[in-house]
């Protein structure tokens, strides 16, 4: 299964989006790749089931094919566990 | 504190207590400390401010912080971190995060060179007490011994 984490530049808020969702992941004992990439590089990628991204970039990851949650707050695990659960589970 | 954080931070890359009058100015700042500290070109500030024009505030990454970059360019000299403490807080139009105070600059030359470092200092930041702390500080120095001393 692959996740993407997602931000403008690909290097900073998406870095840090990744390692929560990882941590999060592991205490879900879910597995799962996450990758951290720019918006325009994750609109070509076909096979990820879930991008997660900040909630002022949802609008620009219209038209892909994965299912887009919004991180109100990236460094908030419960969070992104929660709505990880929800959707992988 | 490991090396590696402190040498993130190279020698005028730290302002404390700065006096910026909205979010362009105190990116200016941010981006004016990588420059001086040998990490970015001039042209690396603009592209920052055309990347939050465009996106919004996404990079108010947690109350009162945030984590200013673009992507690897040119622009780019070699891999490092700023940080410009306001005196006053800004708005960036973060409806989750602001007012922000603590504005980092991240210069990434490639899209792992820093990840390591940005890891620490996400881990660093997730203290309040270190948050406190570095709101406080007056000089580069103050910012050194924080950083020594966590």
């Amino acid at each position: 299964m692959k996740i993407l984490a997602v931000c403008g530049a690909g290097v900073g808020t998406s870095v840090l989006l990744k390692m929560n969702a990882e941590k999060a992941l592991r205490t879900l004992d879910l597995e799962a790749e996450v990758v951290a990439m720019n918006l325009a590089n994750a609109l070509e990628v076909q096979d990820a089931q879930v991008i997660l991204t900040t909630p002022d970039l949802v609008a620009k990851l219209e038209g892909t094919r994965s299912e887009v949650i919004a991180i109100e707050g990236i460094f908030d695990l419960n969070e992104i566990g929660e709505k990880l659960e929800k959707a992988l589970g | 504190m490991s090396r590696r954080l402190a040498e993130a931070f190279a020698p005028g890359s730290v302002a404390a207590q700065v006096a910026a009058a909205d979010w362009r100015a105190a990116t200016r700042v941010a981006g004016e400390l990588l420059v001086a500290s040998g990490r970015t070109t001039p042209a690396y500030t603009e592209d920052i401010i055309q990347m939050l024009e465009e996106l919004g505030p996404y990079q108010v990454i947690a109350p009162g912080i945030a984590l200013l970059h673009a992507r690897p360019s040119e622009a780019v000299l070699t891999t490092g971190l700023s940080l410009a403490v306001l005196e006053k807080p800004v708005e960036f139009g973060s409806k989750a995060n602001d007012p922000v105070r603590l504005v980092f600059g991240l210069a990434a030359q490639h899209h792992d060179s820093h990840i390591e470092v940005l890891a620490e200092t996400a881990n660093k930041l997730s203290s309040p007490r270190f948050v406190n702390s570095l709101l406080t500080i007056h000089s580069e120095s103050d910012f050194q011994r924080l950083l020594s001393d966590s």
